[in-house]
């Protein structure tokens, strides 16, 4: 155990204190440095926003066509079947649907960026940023978790109504349900709430782990091997970040 | 001019640079040589302030690295280009996005950008290659536009890690020709290798790296005179202990 100094606080605690302090200017001053990532925002809103629609959308399909069959299984004979819709819009709105897409773009999105910049930091790309004068954070750091950010609520949204539309289609082709009942169930509990509170939610995952990507990825060392390690760190750490910030917005905003 | 005085870096428990003081005169081309693991590289990155010295300091122009803010920091690496062992090129880019990356970091125009691009790609015989990506040249080529990087931003000091490792013999030589011209245009060099040839011909003062410290300074034809045992095996090339880093030494003995 650390000694207690005459603050009262153990020297770990201060050198904690004192990295994070400095952690937070690199990240003010980076942010400050839009000259240099507000013209790579757009390129990585694509990257890691537009390019990630296909496996979002396919998650989606699934998920809706699972949980209409899953809660027509659970009502029948219990309770009224329409509310199959108002368990699938409010499952998918509020909870599937920002966490499997986080989930899912946590792999692909994730793993992309700490491969990527585990590769520059052990090819001396990142060093030869330094050398030209870039900062690396305000380069490869700040456009990544930007776009990340911006674009998880737009990935999302898009996954949370092809899931409402596949759980629709499900139940008026493969259960005994009626579109009007189906849109009955869906309005009956349905609050604007559940659309900001997952889109909040996806927002929040998105710079989680765009961030674990990268602090990995800046991380990495040692060739191949290291950069594996990094990007395999970067999935895993970025799967728990959304697991935890799930608990907290449900904690803080329900 | 550049000066290191006294400088100390360890990584964990091994000390790579354990006292190193040398001067690198303005318009030579200084060499440090020195065996694999000796701290070449390490000291070129604690010049530009990619690292941090445990002790000593680092003067560039009279002004302490360490003590520079971001903005004086950027400054002093707008005046020092950095060749990189392995050109370290962008490889998400193209050769003339990588060669104007520092040109566009420096707020210059798109047209002169275009004009500085072609002719340091011309310095460096390279000609038509603006459009290919790194993944399309040789690694001889690839080295080559590592140094039309670092002379596009018209630095007064050029740093080359290993220029001419891994290359053929005539790669090497179009290379040592190369960072010749770069001298000849008035930019102060400082290159290691562990290439003798190399070192003999771009070299207008030799320094040698042993076991933490510079253990031998002085022109080409002093170093070739030179009658410690140390100089003599490493410029000989011949095997024995004396070069071989103690950590290495414990470790197979």
């Amino acid at each position: 155990m650390s000694p207690p100094t005459t603050s009262g606080l153990s020297a770990a605690s201060q050198g904690f204190i004192a990295h994070l302090g400095r952690r937070s200017i690199e990240a003010g001053r980076a942010l400050a440095d839009v000259r240099t990532w507000f013209p790579l925002l757009a390129h990585q809103m694509r990257v890691l926003g537009v390019d990630s629609v296909p496996i979002a959308l396919f998650i989606a399909v699934f998920t809706g066509i699972v949980l209409s069959l899953l809660s027509s299984y659970i009502f029948t004979g219990t309770v009224p079947l329409y509310f199959v819709g108002a368990l699938v819009g409010k499952t998918i709105m509020m909870e599937l649907g920002p966490v499997l897409t986080g989930m899912a773009l946590a792999g692909r999105v994730g793993a992309s960026i700490a491969a990527e910049l585990g590769t520059m930091k052990v090819t001396e790309q990142v060093d030869a940023l330094e050398t030209l004068a870039y900062d690396r954070y305000a380069y490869l750091v700040v456009p990544r978790v930007l776009a990340a950010i911006l674009m998880f609520p737009v990935v999302t949204a898009f996954a949370m109504g092809v899931g409402v539309a596949s759980g629709w289609i499900t139940s008026i082709n493969l259960l005994d349900l009626s579109s009007p009942d189906f849109f009955k169930g869906l309005k009956l509990f349905y609050r604007f709430k559940d659309i900001w509170f997952g889109l909040v939610k996806s927002a929040s995952f998105g710079g989680a782990v765009a961030l674990m990507g990268c602090l990995r990825g800046l991380a990495a060392e040692g060739g191949a091997e290291g950069v594996g390690q990094s990007t395999t760190r970067a999935v895993v750490l970025g799967c728990e970040a959304i697991l935890v910030l799930d608990a907290f917005w449900a904690l803080v905003l329900l | 001019m550049i000066t290191l005085e006294n400088l100390t870096k360890s990584f964990g428990s091994r000390t790579v640079l354990n006292g190193v003081s040398l001067e690198v005169p303005d318009g030579q081309n200084t060499v440090i040589i020195g065996a694999s693991g000796a701290g070449k590289s390490v000291t070129l990155k604690l010049i530009v302030g990619l690292i941090e010295p445990d002790a000593g300091r680092v003067l560039v122009d009279g002004a302490d690295v360490q003590e520079l803010d971001r903005e004086q920091l950027a400054a002093l690496r707008g005046r020092i280009g950095y060749v990189f062992q392995f050109a370290a090129l962008l490889d998400s880019m193209t050769v003339a996005e990588n060669i104007g990356l520092g040109l566009v970091r420096r707020g210059y125009a798109p047209g002169d950008i275009r004009a500085r691009v072609e002719e340091s790609l011309g310095v460096v015989e390279l000609s038509g290659t603006e459009d290919k990506l790194p993944s399309e040249l040789s690694g001889g080529m690839r080295k080559r536009v590592g140094i039309a990087r670092a002379i596009a931003l018209k630095p007064r000091y050029i740093l080359y890690d290993e220029p001419t490792t891994g290359l053929d013999p005539i790669t090497a030589a179009v290379m040592d020709q190369l960072i010749m011209r770069t001298r000849d245009l008035g930019v102060t060099g400082l290159v290691v290798t562990h290439d003798m040839r190399s070192a003999f011909t771009v070299g207008d003062r030799i320094a040698l790296l042993h076991q933490g410290s510079i253990r031998h300074t002085g022109s080409v034809d002093e170093v070739r005179a030179s009658e410690d045992p140390v100089v003599r095996q490493f410029i000989e090339g011949r095997p024995g202990p004396a070069l071989v880093q103690p950590t290495l030494r414990r470790s197979v003995g």
